[in-house]
């Protein structure tokens, strides 16, 4: 299966609307999703014989920077029954309230590999997962301040009234 | 400190709910982080009936240090030291694949001199060697077996002692650098190296005496923990954990990357050989069996550094090193093969002038390979936890970057 390949499979079984775009400017090309349906993308390419993705590498929150105002998700999928490797692209335009964080789907419904890289991007860049069963603060307090990963993120000086040197 | 009730904080008030009932009927119990058997700074909260767990809570995040911030504003060449410090007991591999990275992003991945990819190699191997001595000795101390733990510090203690030769540090290296290395090997390495190995041949049959066919050690550590092939795979798990559920699954194998698709050496997998595939027990012989096949590739590439590819007076490791670390903007993946797991470094490059990444996710393997826990520890027996989480073998340096 090729890139194409994949991309032919998606629309066939989605739609054109599924597929916002395409990234092949490096090695490794990239299909933007749009991010309602990254679920069901992610079960269909996990379940169809034809491409069973069945690991999830790698999922990274992006903050795309305070110009953008635009997050994203990129998902690192690989399949070990055929040794392919696919990277999926999510992102949408959010302000940067922290009181109205940008939210996707969450994936771990498909791979619970996704659960703890959901926590920690919803703990680092403020991403909110829909549908994750247990999206608490991962690696940071959990009553910490704020989204250290962020662009526009400002050192906190105190925790708990204590100075933070 | 109140918190203002969002649905930001729900999931907490739900975990805070838990908890809050289950110390009423049952007993939560902290273990951790600074119990020995956690391997590092890991808080584990049970929750418990009697002697059975039914649920683990892993917190984790006492050794995070922001690695991805950091990579944020640092050059490339300049956080490799920090790569150094993901999973500490294996240093090398993380530069290399920090390195790797860099240079298929640069284009000059098939440039770089065999000398130096072999070099890479031996002191990669050397790392997975001490690591996995380090899993396996200290595995032996959680099960109550001491004498291994020392036995293999001593070994350990023989290849910190080389690579402390070669680059100057016992366990954060700096050695493998963007295009080349810090410096050549030192004159007499591959000699002492050869040394090392025949000394530390028979000394691994002694201890598969002592440990591996120990029937203490079978009885506590075979049936316990049994990780389904489906499960590893959809929990992310890769390395020795899912090779230990019976998969041939090897990144050096698969992608064959740097000088691996010339060395010949076997993937171990776990076959339940004691009990279950894919409990302790074939965990950790797959760690046993990683060891003797790192030997094999230690030595055919000593035989290559030794002959066709000698030092030679005019030998540069730094002759190919970029003077400008600045690849063209684009996004790269890159996976390899560390001692834990499938280590991932992805880069997001956003301008062709720049020497700083935009972003940087690091993907740990002791990250997913922990995150099993939650499903491992339901309904087991306190002291089968301790067997199961020495068995993942994870180094909280990684787990929390």
């Amino acid at each position: 299966m090729s890139f194409d390949d994949i991309k032919q499979l998606l629309i066939d079984k989605f739609g054109e609307a599924v597929i916002v775009g395409e990234e092949r400017t490096g090695m490794q090309p990239a299909l933007l999703i749009d991010a309602e349906r990254i679920a069901d993308v992610c079960l269909e390419l996990r379940n169809n014989p034809k491409t069973y993705f069945d690991f999830l590498s790698c999922l990274s929150g992006v903050d795309y920077g305070v110009e953008a105002d635009r997050f994203g998700v990129v998902y690192h999928l690989s399949s070990i029954p055929y040794n392919l490797q696919l990277v999926l692209k999510v992102s949408k335009e959010a302000g940067r309230d922290l009181e109205e964080l940008p939210s996707f789907p969450s994936i771990t419904s498909v791979y619970r590999a996704a659960d703890w890289h959901e926590r920690e991007a919803f703990d680092m860049l403020g991403i909110y997962f829909e549908g994750h069963p247990d999206l608490r603060r991962l690696l940071m307090p959990d009553d910490w301040e704020g989204y250290p990963l962020r662009k526009d993120y400002a050192n906190a000086e105190y925790y708990k009234g204590i100075k933070i040197d | 400190m109140e918190l203002q009730t969002s649905k930001y904080n729900l999931a907490l008030e739900r975990y805070q709910k838990k908890i809050a009932d289950a110390s009423v009927e049952d007993m939560v119990l902290n273990m951790g982080p600074q119990h020995p058997s956690t391997h590092g700074v890991l808080r584990l909260e049970l929750i418990t009936d009697g002697e059975i767990v039914k649920e683990v809570i892993p917190h984790i995040g006492y050794l995070h240090r922001c690695f991805e911030k950091h990579a944020e504003a640092l050059t490339y060449q300049q956080t490799i030291p920090f790569t150094d410090r993901m999973d500490y007991l294996a240093s090398m591999n993380n530069s290399h694949a920090w390195v790797m990275g860099i240079e298929r992003m640069l284009g000059i991945d098939k440039d770089i001199p065999k000398r130096i990819e072999y070099i890479r190699v031996l002191v990669c191997e050397l790392n997975r060697i001490a690591s996995h001595l380090i899993a396996i000795g200290t595995y032996g101390i959680d099960i109550g077996a001491f004498t291994p733990f020392l036995w293999c510090f001593r070994d350990r203690e023989h290849i910190m002692g080389m690579l402390e030769w070669a680059s100057g540090s016992r366990m954060l290296y700096n050695y493998i650098w963007v295009g080349g290395l810090f410096y050549d090997l030192p004159v007499g390495f591959e000699e002492r190296c050869r040394e090392f190995v025949d000394y530390f041949k028979p000394k691994m049959v002694e201890l598969n005496r002592l440990l591996t066919d120990n029937q203490i050690f079978i009885s506590r550590t075979a049936n316990v923990g049994v990780l389904p092939l489906d499960v590893a795979i959809n929990y992310g798990c890769s390395g020795p954990v899912l090779r230990g559920s019976g998969l041939k699954y090897d990144l050096r194998r698969i992608d064959n990357y740097s000088a691996y698709p010339e060395l010949e050496f076997d993937i171990p997998i776990g076959t339940g050989q004691m009990g279950t595939t894919g409990d302790c027990w074939d965990r950790y012989k797959v760690r046993v069996d990683e060891v003797d096949q790192s030997v094999r590739i230690i030595e055919q590439c000593l035989d290559r550094l030794q002959k066709e590819l000698k030092r030679t007076p005019d030998f540069d490791p730094r002759a190919k090193l970029p003077r400008k670390l600045t690849p063209k903007a684009q996004d790269y993946y890159i996976r390899c093969e560390g001692t834990k797991g499938e280590l991932g470094f992805y880069f997001i490059h956003d301008s062709d002038r720049k020497e700083i990444p935009f972003r940087v996710k690091s993907r740990g393997p002791s990250f997913c390979n922990l995150s099993v826990l939650e499903e491992l520890g339901k309904g087991v027996l306190i002291a089968d936890l301790i067997a199961t989480i020495g068995s993942l073998d994870f180094v909280l340096g990684e787990v929390d970057r």
